[in-house]
């Protein structure tokens, strides 16, 4: 049995992973030269799913609990596992309680713990929530590391590619296009997200932290090099132009509340993805004439793509060789 | 029953449609609430999408009024300008007009939003403005053509309720003709009852629904609010009567003493 991966994103490599491992022979075309270059590339790589859970479906914590172990088997060395700092300015306060309300997994801390934790923010913040359970890793780098992984395991890509390879036929085909799909399956949207990349030295951080705010919340993760990944916006559409004045606005000012040396910090990159969604924001494997497609990661492509991988592999050859377990049920949502 | 420039409806409860969940969240809130009238923010860049806002198809199909808003903008021109967007991109003429004053409590420059009324009305727009409860700012805009007010009662997403009773009250006695609509500022359903029973006619919510636990039942919760406070309304409440100081003897108490 040969499957067809057209996508290498993140849902198309993790496909490509789980079904590789059940002894499938996968190949994995893509446009692109290289692999995780659409929305990928753009993500945060947050293994939050506790934090999520503030506006997500439970299936979304459910389903991401066991993401960031999946990540260090299928990308070793890339998963950082030292949880979420979740803040707020003194005046804002009250949404700390309010994303309290809403998840689970967090520790309450004050200004010593939070000085112990990311010691560049003593004494800015009084009390913030502390997930210790969550990770977060860099995307670019686990999926580079993804990709080797697999080509070792005897993956075949076809990448820099439209065509399909005429040397193999296929038993099946799994669609994993990310936002390409949006303009042929029912009930896809996209929903644009924008990220900057600041570059400075005066500052270090551990983790991400996400600053709770009414209007412009927004998550700081740290990378290699004294980068720092800044994001993103949820706006509905799917144009991916480029980012605006005004979310760059919000970026820049949110950032320098959280600590005035990222007043300082260079600009090194922006960005714009448009992330596919169903109308509930839960992923779904569905079925196609011929094979399936893993479709509407939203915002939940590094933390969902195990789960929905491994779902597609239970559809292609059963469950008998479950590698996490217990995989919980998915929720079917309403609307397809 | 509530007319809004000419269309009678039958519910009062009026909602924004940022910040759900998700989509199918935001469908069930309106479902659950029974509201007529949904609010959407046109940002410019999402009038710009390939699929022309599948977003907004998913707006059209929950088979409810839209009523589009210039949220975000910060001056009379450019207000006018995503009006005449939004009547493009929802083929209608009701546009929620707002112009904002100060970024941080979102408080609206009352004179651009004159000035911008003045112009949309001008222009065929039937014009819903996000307004404080200043009475004079209030009559510049009826005088502009707005035949709606919408006045605060404390600044948007801050859910600290009604701020200024007295101020809401007097703006009811000085436009009894014209429909008042709370917009911005309530927190929790107890909130809307008030301002129901001072006479208003409708509420505009976003965040609190959108930001609650579980939004439709909070938008059902908030749709039995305001039927309460309309109800009362109408039926006639008893006042308050001051019980510090006995009006007539008090029994058990000497008569002449």
């Amino acid at each position: 049995m040969t499957v067809l991966i057209k996508g290498a994103g993140v849902a198309g490599l993790a496909a490509a992973f789980e079904l590789s491992r059940r002894g499938i022979a996968v190949e994995v075309l893509d446009a692109a030269e290289t692999v995780g270059t659409g929305a990928s590339s753009y993500a945060g790589g947050m293994i939050a799913p506790h934090c999520e859970r503030e506006a997500a479906d439970e299936a979304v914590l459910t389903l991401g609990l066991s993401a960031a172990d999946w990540w260090e088997e299928a990308a070793p060395g890339e998963v950082f596992r030292r949880g979420t700092l979740v803040i707020a300015a003194g005046r804002d306060s009250g949404e700390l309680d309010r994303f309290a309300a809403r998840t689970r997994g967090y520790e309450w801390v004050g200004g010593n713990a939070i000085a112990e934790l990311e010691p560049d923010l003593a004494g800015r913040f009084d009390r913030a929530l502390f997930f210790p359970e969550e990770a977060h890793l860099d995307p670019r780098k686990a999926m580079d590391g993804l990709y080797a992984t697999l080509v070792e395991r005897g993956v075949r890509f076809h990448l820099g590619s439209t065509d399909l390879p005429s040397d193999t036929s296929f038993s099946a085909v799994v669609e994993c296009t990310g936002a390409a799909a949006i303009a042929t399956t029912t009930g896809l949207r996209g929903v644009r997200g924008e990220m900057l990349f600041l570059e400075t030295s005066e500052i270090s951080l551990s983790r991400p932290v996400r600053l709770l705010h009414p209007r412009h919340p927004l998550y700081i993760v740290p990378r290699d090099n004294h980068r720092f990944m800044v994001g993103a916006t949820m706006i509905e559409t799917d144009d991916d132009g480029p980012i605006t004045a005004r979310s760059v606005m919000e970026f820049l000012n949110t950032a320098y509340a959280v600590h005035p040396a990222f007043g300082e910090a260079r600009v090194v990159e922006m960005g714009v993805g448009v992330r596919p969604a169903f109308a509930d924001n839960l992923p779904r494997v569905l079925d196609r004439d011929d094979g399936f497609a893993i479709a509407g990661m939203y915002r939940h492509g590094f933390l969902l793509a195990p789960a929905m991988a491994r779902q597609l592999a239970e559809k292609l050859c059963g469950a008998e060789h479950p590698p996490f377990s217990p995989n919980p049920p998915f929720r079917q949502g309403a609307t397809q | 029953m509530l007319t809004l420039y000419g269309r009678e409806l039958g519910s009062r409860m009026l909602l924004g449609t940022a910040r759900y969940p998700s989509p199918a969240i935001l469908a069930d809130a309106v479902r659950q609430a029974g509201t007529e009238v949904v609010t959407v923010s046109l940002r410019r860049e999402t009038a710009g999408g390939r699929s022309g806002g599948a977003f907004f198809e998913l707006i059209r199909e929950l088979g409810v009024r839209v009523l589009p808003n210039t949220a975000g903008c910060h001056s009379a021109s450019e207000a006018v300008l995503t009006a005449k967007m939004a009547r493009e991109v929802f083929g209608t003429n009701w546009i929620k007009l707002e112009v904002i004053g100060n970024h941080d409590t979102l408080q609206p420059d009352v004179f651009g939003l004159v000035e911008a009324a003045r112009i949309l009305a001008g222009e065929g727009f039937e014009v819903f403005p996000y307004t404080t409860d200043d009475l004079v700012v209030a009559e510049r805009l009826v005088e502009a053509g707005c035949k709606v007010l919408m006045p605060w009662c404390a600044p948007i997403g801050s859910a600290m309720g009604p701020q200024n009773i007295a101020a809401l009250r007097t703006m009811r006695a000085h436009f009894p003709e014209v429909p008042l609509i709370v917009d911005a500022g309530i927190g929790r359903p107890s909130h809307a009852t008030i301002v129901m029973e001072l006479g208003y006619d409708a509420v505009l919510l976003n965040t609190a629904v959108a930001g609650a636990g579980n939004p439709a039942l909070m938008a059902a919760a908030f749709a039995k609010a305001i039927d309460a406070g309309r109800a009362a309304f109408e039926a006639g409440m008893l006042e308050p009567r001051d019980m510090a100081v006995p009006s007539t003897p008090v029994i058990g108490k000497a008569v002449f003493s």
